[in-house]
């Protein structure tokens, strides 16, 4: 297992209060937890993962969501059974729709 | 109940968070130790695996047609649904709230292979600690419905589990045994059991076997509507009965009688013939009505 941990600047989320989670820890799948943090314009991601050595990529999937959605003010936590970045990219936005109430 | 495919939602494919949403009144579930609150396995993240928040098995409080209930899901795409210490602790602590509480029923979304090994004795002492449970919430007059229709069934340590709840309802796709086909193919050689014949897997472990038996109180879509409408009409017409004597011994001479009937055979279809159905070679392709009318025919 690897721990990762990255800050990303994002604009501040437009709204969102509970924490969501969307996602199975299963054979190629990953959950994400969405929690709100204390910086509004940053978005802290702690990943755990059974696959080593993907640093790289993790920090270019999340960069992007991180840039192209409205993430700031967000603590995500993700626990990932080597869940591809299409995989990875899909949920983070589903995640980041139920945290904003707007469900599946 | 026959449904259009394009209608049903899949109990066996839907996520144990899906499975609750549809089974109980809409919004009514409230979760005890929703993932934000709770703690992955320390014992997982001992051996290097990743956990999982809410270690693989969601527990808390709704409503079933109106009717209070506490309800318990787990995640079979999780680690096979496999019982660890916290995972175990959240099942105990929510059985053992309803012998006080006494809502309606507890609904149990059983989807495991048993024991999660990972994590040795704290696993085992999880189970043997869940059967008490049961069999405590059952004594203050909870029925404790198993419903088992996931990918993993119910197996090891869980299948004694839910033959100790009030009642079993399962789907064609749902399995109920002790060993699993895999476990028994090791242990004892592929001439013993060939774990690989999916069909015989089912025709063994299957829910349609399970229901003929008489190990299911009953047979249901796979759909988590039918899940749904079967544990609301079954629970309609269920009173706990006291626990007595007289009727362990009875269950005990149906065992003897059972293992005497059946024993030496190898195949469901054996068991099916014994039972009496017509052309058991057919069950298979069976839809859940027709089977359901061939249970309802067999000599009793």
């Amino acid at each position: 297992m690897e721990t990762l941990n990255f800050c990303f600047d994002s604009a501040p989320v437009l709204k969102g209060a509970s924490p969501a989670l969307c996602g199975v820890v299963g054979s190629g799948n990953l959950e994400i937890l969405i929690k709100t943090g204390i910086e509004p314009a940053a978005c802290r991601v702690c990943i755990k993962t059974s696959a080593r050595g993907f640093g790289e990529t993790w920090q270019a999937v999340l960069g992007s969501f991180a840039a192209s959605h409205a993430a700031g003010g967000t603590v995500i936590a993700i626990n990932d059974m080597g869940a591809t970045p299409a995989v990875v990219t899909l949920r983070l936005a589903q995640a980041l729709a139920e945290y904003q109430g707007g469900g599946q | 109940m026959s449904l259009a495919l394009a209608v049903r939602k899949s109990w066996f494919e839907a996520t144990a968070r899906a499975r609750v949403a549809g089974l109980l009144d809409a919004g009514s579930f409230h979760e005890i130790l929703p993932p934000a609150v709770s703690q992955p396995s320390p014992h997982l993240a001992q051996l290097e695996l990743p956990g999982a928040f809410d270690d693989g098995v969601i527990a808390g409080s709704g409503r079933l047609a109106g009717k209070p209930i506490f309800a318990i899901a787990q995640e079979g795409q999780f680690m096979g649904g496999a019982v660890g210490e916290i995972h175990g602790a959240k099942i105990v602590g929510l059985l053992r709230r309803a012998a006080q509480e006494k809502p309606a029923a507890v609904l149990f979304l059983i989807d495991s292979g048993g024991v999660r090994l990972h994590e040795a004795n704290a696993g085992l002492i999880a189970i043997s600690e869940i059967m008490r449970a049961v069999l405590d919430a059952r004594a203050a007059g909870v029925p404790v419905i198993a419903l088992v229709g996931g990918s993993c069934g119910a197996f090891g340590g869980m299948g004694i589990v839910a033959k100790l709840c009030s009642a079993i309802l399962i789907s064609e796709e749902g399995r109920l045994a002790l060993s699993g086909p895999e476990v028994i193919e090791t242990v004892a050689g592929v001439e013993e059991f060939d774990s690989k014949d999916r069909a015989l897997v089912w025709r063994v472990t299957g829910g349609k076997h399970r229901y003929l038996m008489g190990d299911c109180a009953m047979l249901v879509e796979d759909d988590i509507a039918a899940f749904r409408s079967g544990a609301t009409e079954f629970l309609s017409g269920w009173g706990e009965p006291a626990p007595s004597i007289a009727h362990l011994r009875a269950s005990q001479q149906a065992l003897e009688k059972r293992l005497a009937a059946y024993a030496t055979y190898r195949d469901g279809l054996q068991v099916w013939a014994a039972l009496g159905v017509a052309e058991p070679e057919n069950v298979p392709m069976l839809d859940r009505d027709s089977l359901v009318a061939v249970k309802e025919g067999l000599p009793t």
